[in-house]
């Protein structure tokens, strides 16, 4: 039997966690959201539209629904992650914040200098922090330390779909820190996913993956069962990986 | 008076609050956090917290991210 995934004393029967970003349009995202089973969806900050012209993301997700995870995307400084944190706190009315603080504009890679900085503010806050962070134990560990309720390293670039870059990296934090590690960005299809599932992490989280799909509501429900299957093998223990062969069949009773 | 909402120039009447602003650009106070002049305008005070001539808000609401 599996145990729930818990964030800070709170318990999620879902490992998916995905983003409502770049889907083509609403109705696609509510059945992709649906489908993939996630209990937990990022969203982001941003100017609310004066003229009411567009439709807000508010109307189609339903937060009694789905927990909220806010993040600080296009933050490139400890300040603006801070107080985008602040102002998701004010319109969502909770401490659950996925912390970003970029350092580059090509590769989107973290800046873990002012990710800590701003961890370090946001808890003394009351912040309950899932950092985007890179695939480096030692970064992992402080941001631990620090106090967040998880660690969550890329497996590749934001959007790339590379899949896990480095999964040696990922089970040395796996193997480093207490927390929930769940690997977030880079996920590219189904394989990917169950790959850091296999690996023992605690949860993948996902938005181009699904969003960026030829079909978006087929993809989500793959991931979901890839998650899925990833953790049973996981829980399950593979066998070790050897170079030669062993027969599966018995020598005992041959007749030739 | 004028005040900038958003980045962009815009008339209220003296007296106004960030709750009258909020009902004027037809908002729900629940989507929204308010900022004035950088600091956070708790929700409780939306009501009691009178806007000044020259005053910079920032409303900001959930959109669809990663």
């Amino acid at each position: 039997m599996d145990t729930p995934l818990t964030i800070s004393g709170k318990t999620f029967r879902s490992r998916l966690l995905v983003g409502t970003g770049k889907y083509p349009d609403y109705p696609t995202m509510v059945k992709a959201l649906e489908a993939s089973g996630a209990e937990i969806v990022t969203v982001a900050v941003r100017r609310v539209n004066l003229d009411r012209s567009k439709e807000s993301l508010l109307d189609h997700i339903d937060p009694k629904k789905y927990t909220l995870l806010p993040n600080t995307a296009a933050c490139y400084t400890a300040d603006d992650a801070v107080r985008t944190c602040l102002l998701a706190r004010e319109a969502g009315m909770s401490n659950l914040v996925k912390l970003e603080v970029i350092g580059d504009e090509k590769t989107l890679f973290p800046d873990t200098e002012g990710l800590l900085a701003a961890a370090r503010t946001l808890v003394k806050e009351g912040f309950i922090i899932l950092p985007y962070t890179n695939d480096d134990p030692v970064m992992a560990k402080k941001l631990e330390d620090a106090g967040c309720a998880a660690v969550m390293p890329l497996a590749a670039p934001i959007g790339s779909g590379l899949g896990i870059r480095n999964p040696y990296n990922i089970r040395i934090i796996l193997e480093t820190v207490k927390v929930p590690v769940i690997v977030d960005a880079g996920v590219g299809t189904a394989s990917d996913a169950a790959v850091a599932m296999e690996l023992g992490c605690d949860g993948v989280l996902m938005n181009t993956g699904i969003a960026g799909a030829k079909d978006p509501v087929g993809m989500a429900e793959a991931m979901r069962e890839a998650v899925s299957a990833g953790r049973k093998a996981f829980l399950a223990g593979r066998i070790p990986r050897k170079l030669y062969a062993t027969a599966s069949s018995p020598i005992d009773g041959t007749f030739f | 008076m004028e005040i900038v909402v958003n980045g962009e120039l815009r008339a209220v009447a003296e007296g106004a609050t960030v709750r009258s602003l909020l009902r004027e650009l037809d908002l729900p106070e629940s989507r929204v956090a308010v900022e004035r002049n950088r600091a956070i305008v708790r929700k409780t005070d939306y009501a009691d917290m009178g806007l000044s001539n020259g005053d910079r808000i920032e409303i900001v609401t959930f959109v669809g991210g990663g």
